[in-house]
């Protein structure tokens, strides 16, 4: 019983996945149908406020967040850990809490360090 | 047991598949509802706030067909396409927007009757894919091959990073009390006392961190109007660029539902041993929490003038995460030692 439900469930997630694919197609379907179409070389220039573009967009440029980035892998690896744990935390109870502060307090200390280190300043 | 229960338990098939198919189209209609009279009730609301009117001419006196008009417009508009856009990532982005925003209300339940999958990992679904439409807005930066547009996506994938922990972290607290991640038992959990009265600061971190989520004013950086036009969207016209607004709003209605289903008791009553959870009141309560949420987050769009990017990171940072730590373990220790 609880297998089926469990089967029925993804195949909603199925179903919505369909719907939310067909929404945009059948849209942007029926609005090639509907508006107009005039191109211009003019119309197809880059917008940059009525300046006359210059440059390619994409070029290397500092990217500034870097250090963010890699602390957000190191914060959200924490999360998948937190997440069984918290769940099982019945189970688990004190000796599991106690752990688990020992482990959330030693990526403290490395916040803290990139604290001090100013990478958490947008420089 | 109500109907959709009973569909659940029903070995799976193509007609199951057809019912749910019926049923997510139900769904599409109502967001997309939600979202037309979202927007009028937004610029109605911004207008009182700001002592002007707000939209009164289509649709009567209170404009109730503006918002119907202006899709209709946008159908009819030209799609243009920049000369130098890569053309392939330029179509899917709105796209790849759109979708996860519409994935996630597959896990929110309603009311007791009324919810569609019933999935033991729903909280964990939901953050995984809306986490996805990140991906979209920065596509459409890098494939308008536009400045402003390139800027708004690295925006975009910043906040991002910085606002997606805090989150995430701010609802274990929920999840210690409840033992499960299924939202319907995070519902069921609520009965007596909503989760606003045990985890006032998960609600807080989750309410902030879920604006900037949402790009909405105060954390509005990578669409920002004054100083990189429209962002991650300046190149886009027509329907492509509504599927961007729709993503937006649609989101809106999610994180809404979300926020009532994991702080303020879902489908039960507000007030406690009034034994008022009768049938069909579980609609009249959610629909009224939900509502006050919607409120919330337009009260303080008009409220807050919008952060500076360096702010955001460091508000981020350095009081949202350390916070939203010590609250899982302030959390954590209250069962143990009251529970």
């Amino acid at each position: 019983m609880d297998f089926f439900v469990y089967q029925n469930s993804y195949v909603f997630v199925a179903a919505f996945l369909l719907l939310g694919l067909l929404l945009p197609i059948t849209a942007l379907t029926v609005g090639r149908w509907l508006r107009p179409h005039h191109p211009d070389p003019l119309k197809s220039t880059t917008y940059e406020s009525g300046i006359e573009p210059f440059h390619d967009a994409r070029v290397q440029f500092n990217v500034r967040y870097y250090m963010f980035a890699l602390l957000f892998v190191i914060f959200d690896v924490e999360t998948v850990f937190l997440y069984p744990w918290a769940v099982a935390y019945d189970e688990l109870g004190l000796f599991a809490l106690v752990e688990m502060l020992i482990f959330v307090v030693m990526l403290l200390i490395g916040l803290i360090y990139a604290w001090k280190k100013k990478v958490l300043t947008w420089t | 047991m109500s109907w959709i229960d009973q569909l659940l338990q029903s070995p799976p098939g193509w007609s199951n598949f057809l019912t749910f198919m019926a049923l997510g189209s139900m769904m599409l209609t109502i967001t997309l509802g939600f979202v037309t009279y979202a927007i009028l009730a937004e610029r109605k609301i911004m207008g009182a706030m700001q002592l002007r009117h707000g939209p009164n001419q289509v649709g009567g006196r209170f404009g109730l067909l503006q918002t119907v008009a202006d899709i209709l417009k946008l159908l009819l508009k030209e799609d243009i396409r920049p000369a130098h856009a890569d053309r392939a990532l330029f179509i899917i982005a709105p796209i790849l927007t759109y979708v996860p925003a519409f994935l996630v209300i597959a896990v929110l339940p309603f009311t007791e009757a009324f919810h569609f999958a019933d999935i033991g990992i729903g909280l964990l679904y939901y953050i995984a894919i809306s986490g996805l439409s990140t991906i979209g807005i920065v596509t459409a930066g890098w494939a308008s091959n536009n400045k402003y547009a390139l800027m708004g996506g690295m925006r975009a994938a910043a906040q991002m990073i910085s606002y997606e922990i805090p989150l995430v972290m701010s609802v274990v607290g929920i999840i210690l009390f409840t033992g499960s991640l299924n939202l319907i038992d995070i519902v069921n959990a609520q009965e007596s006392l909503a989760f606003i009265f045990l985890q006032p600061i998960a609600f807080l971190i989750f309410f902030i961190a879920g604006t900037a989520e949402l790009n909405r004013t105060p954390f509005d950086l990578p669409e920002a109007e004054s100083e990189l036009v429209a962002g991650y969207h300046v190149e886009y016209s027509g329907f492509r660029f509504a599927f961007f607004m729709l993503s937006e709003y649609v989101y809106l209605f999610a994180i809404s539902a979300l926020i009532t289903i994991l702080f303020l008791g879902g489908w039960h009553d507000p007030i406690p041993y009034l034994e008022l959870d009768g049938p069909g009141l579980g609609a009249i309560w959610f629909s009224l929490k939900f509502i006050g949420v919607v409120f919330l987050f337009i009260w303080v769009r008009v409220s807050f003038p919008r952060l500076r990017a360096d702010q955001l990171m460091e508000f981020g940072w350095k009081v949202l995460l350390p916070v939203a730590l010590a609250n899982i373990f302030v959390s954590a220790v209250i069962k143990e030692f009251f529970f």
